[in-house]
């Protein structure tokens, strides 16, 4: 049967083309591989291969001719000893069955209708608002540093999950460049507690790809400032695989390690990443404040079958607070905890700008200013319903934290406020971040770089026209 | 330790020779369909072409035993039809349908198989290096004799991660076999153009890991190498490597003008060294099939490639709902949660 050849688009943009040569000629027999012709487009000159085999029956389109749309007959090509005068008599329909299939694949049309899950655009996952954890009346509060509530959630996923292992630069014989995992190899062994070379993009891929075969890794980065040369498998491997495969092929990872700035340790080893990986669909992102959160949500992230960047902080892991002495207290990612309640202002924070936003609180509490105080917890998917309720009551916000200023988190919560709650807004909202500079290395700098209660204060009092 | 003495050719069997042929054939058949597919707007973006390379992976699945596992970069059409995918859902997926392996949300370069442990299809030269140590490692955790067959290409084989994966793989006895196939441009640069010392398989001596060069364009060769690899794997001594030599007839890309070799080193390859032809051949002087049974199953994987056609153009996009889903795996129940 006398088949079409059709001019063949030869890159994502080309539209048409000049035949810029025939390589075969009427009569010639040709098989799969064989060249036909060239052809140039805006771009290069290219050479165009028979799939078919059989004979050239006709030429419709002479070489030289500028301008071919793509998928215009170009010649016809039959089996040997095949008549093919009716492709001559009727030359080359303009539109043929096959011309007329791309256009289902033309998504232009479909996208207006394509359904939005929010005015925001965001994925409907970050509208479910899972439940704070009962703590039974009467469970003893142990008084706990950061670094053991994580070393000991760390510690009851692996009794609980054998899928569950702990890699990373000195976690394992060192017990931790910041003692966060003392122990560990002790109780688990050198099979589940690794001790990898410096190597972080290396050893992140290896964990994403042990993720993909169903075991549940967590990696440790011994601070996030060396992730940025493992970004490349968190963003484009651990975050996006899910979604490429169709579903099929889940990546149950965490990412943790000490993030922001510690003290004294200048520009390459105090950035805070919580608006860079709270950017990114496919990951979630946590940066809990306390140590009893700082257990339950990393026992939830461990159990969490999504990739999920576990932001510490190396000036809090020291700090004690009260941890319910349960045998499994985890806390849901996703869910915002409302510190204190307040009715004149919301301040939003995480992390160690916890630390601002509570000795603010306390402070404007004496001078007669009533503040909520919000810890996001869990940055992506971000608890905005919590923040917006609590903006709906007080009317005013400040958010609070440690990272740069274009692009933070606190301007999210600010577009968010703006679009969902822009009525009951009685003032801007004011964003207390670090400054636009690098991190300076002297002391005094330092400070001036970091945001500080003072200006927390101050921002209240803005909003709160005092 | 690093060796080029090519592998000893095996006598191959009759339903050997007819396998790797039908299945080398099915490869080349189903490119040049997506070659015109492309050519017709039905596949879009880059979609990179494995004709030429048949013999590699139908050389080293025949080494492969179930449970074995495979990941590569992003010319990975010949790698899924030759661990056994459907090649309709391949070609849907070319053509971004539902009935795609990945329902039309990856592409060319992004498809995965559980059920036939093929991890993709990844689009960042080299960083599937790391992840398919990361697969041999879970094989390692568990104890069981699975291997990873992880492919990669001669440009990725300058990517650092690569060597930060070689020395993982060497120091914790990973079961993984590293296939370098090296085509002999990374996409427009020659190797000599790139490659400071050209024999990548002795690239591994540094970290202690053995390397063989191996004829990719005889699937006999490549399957005796293949076996000698996956043996040292599975008895626990740790990774290998083989730098398959091997040629792509098309471009890079479909966008590729070829201006950077000859068309004459191209129909010089195609002539000589063409594997398919080479099995072809091995079939007919050995007498184990006539003509017209090869005509046979030319004819019966034109008809498998032409339904994987039709099957990818009648498949419908996917609904727009998918735009939203697959985001996020399932929650699973937190006991600790009210």
């Amino acid at each position: 049967m006398a088949t079409e050849i059709l001019m063949p688009a030869l890159s994502p943009t080309m539209e048409e083309g000049t035949l810029a040569k025939w390589l075969v000629k009427e009569g010639d027999t040709v098989s799969s591989g064989d060249i036909l012709a060239e052809i140039e487009t805006d771009k290069a000159t290219m050479e165009f291969e028979a799939v078919d085999e059989g004979v050239i029956g006709k030429i419709l389109i002479a070489e030289g001719t500028e301008g071919v749309k793509v998928n215009t007959p170009i010649a016809v090509i039959g089996e040997e000893g095949e008549d093919m005068s009716a492709a001559e008599a009727a030359p080359a329909p303009a539109k043929t069955a096959e011309t007329d299939e791309p256009e289902t694949g033309d998504s232009g049309a479909g996208q207006d209708a394509a359904p939005a899950a929010s005015s925001t655009m965001q994925s409907p996952i970050s509208l479910k608002i899972p439940a704070e954890p009962d703590i039974p009346e009467g469970t003893e509060m142990k008084s706990t540093p950061v670094r053991e509530a994580l070393r000991d959630a760390m510690a009851e996923e692996m009794r609980r999950d054998g899928d569950v292992f702990v890699m990373g630069e000195e976690v394992a014989e060192y017990e931790g460049a910041y003692k966060v995992t003392q122990g560990l190899l002790d109780e688990f062994g050198a099979r589940r507690v690794i001790d990898t070379p410096i190597t972080e993009h290396g050893f992140a891929g290896l964990g994403v790809g042990a993720a993909f075969a169903g075991l549940k890794p967590v990696v440790e980065f011994m601070t996030f400032n060396f992730a940025m040369q493992a970004i490349d498998q968190i963003v484009n491997s651990a975050a996006k695989t899910l979604y490429m495969s169709g579903g099929q092929m889940g990546c149950p990872i965490v990412f943790r390690g000490p993030n922001g700035a510690a003290a004294r340790v200048a520009a390459q080893h105090s950035q805070d990443y919580a608006a860079w990986y709270s950017q990114v669909p496919g990951l979630k992102v946590v940066q809990p404040y306390s140590a009893s959160d700082a257990k339950g949500l990393l026992k939830s992230a461990i159990r969490d079958p999504n990739p999920v960047i576990f932001l510490e902080n190396e000036i809090l892991y020291g700090k004690s607070f009260d941890v319910p002495d349960l045998d499994d207290y985890t806390v849901p990612l996703g869910r915002a905890r409302i510190w204190r309640e307040g009715t004149d202002v919301t301040i939003v924070s995480f992390g160690i700008g916890m630390t601002y936003a509570l000795e603010a609180a306390d402070a404007l509490a004496e001078q007669g200013i009533s503040a909520e105080v919000i810890d996001l917890r869990t940055l992506r998917p971000m608890d905005t319903e919590t923040v917006i309720r609590s903006v709906q009551k007080t009317n005013r916000c400040v958010t609070v934290e440690e990272g740069w200023p274009v692009c933070s988190i606190g301007n999210h919560i600010s577009a968010v406020l703006m679009q969902e709650a822009f009525d009951y807004l009685d003032a801007p909202v004011i964003n207390c971040t670090g400054k636009d500079v690098p991190m300076p290395y002297a002391a005094n700098l330092e400070k001036l770089a970091l945001t500080s209660t003072k200006e927390v204060m101050d921002a209240v009092k803005a909003v709160t026209y005092r | 330790m690093a060796t080029r003495s090519r592998a000893k050719k095996t006598a191959a069997s009759k339903e050997d020779l007819l396998h790797y042929y039908r299945e080398m054939l099915l490869i080349r058949r189903f490119e040049e369909k997506a070659g015109q597919l492309y050519g017709m707007g039905l596949i879009g973006g880059f979609c990179h072409l494995y004709i030429g390379q048949e013999a590699v992976v139908v050389g080293l699945e025949a080494a492969a035993k179930d449970g074995d596992q495979r990941i590569t970069a992003y010319r990975d059409h010949g790698h899924m039809l030759a661990c056994d995918m459907d090649p309709k859902g391949v070609m849907a997926e070319l053509t971004g349908r539902e009935g795609g392996y990945s329902r039309g949300k990856g592409g060319s370069m992004h498809m995965f198989s559980k059920e036939k442990e093929f991890y993709g299809g990844h689009g960042i030269v080299g960083a599937n290096v790391p992840l398919g140590a990361g697969i041999a490692f879970s094989n390692k955790y568990r104890g069981n004799d699975n291997v990873c067959f992880t492919y990669f290409g001669d440009g990725a084989s300058n990517q650092g991660q690569v060597y930060e994966t070689f020395n993982m793989a060497a120091l914790w006895d990973l079961p993984v076999v590293f296939v370098i196939e090296n085509n002999q441009y990374a996409m427009g640069t020659s190797q000599k153009r790139s490659t400071s010392t050209p024999a990548i398989y002795t690239r591994g001596e540094a970290f202690g890991i053995p390397g063989e060069e191996v004829d990719g364009m005889d699937v006999l060769a490549v399957k005796a190498a293949g076996e000698k690899a996956v043996k040292h794997c599975r008895s626990g001594k740790g990774p290998y490597i083989l730098e398959v030599k091997t040629y792509r007839y098309r471009g890079h890309s479909m966008s590729d003008p070829a201006k950077y070799r000859t068309r004459e080193e191209v129909q010089k390859m195609r002539e000589e060294r063409d594997p398919i032809e080479g099995v072809r051949k091995r079939i007919l002087d050995g007498k184990h099939a006539s003509e017209d049974e090869l005509k046979a199953i030319d004819k019966e994987i034109k008809e498998i490639v032409n339904d994987a056609a039709d099957f990818a153009r009648e498949s419908p996009e996917p609904a727009l709902e998918e735009l939203w889903t697959d985001i996020y795996a399932a929650e699973i129940p937190q006991e600790g949660a009210a």
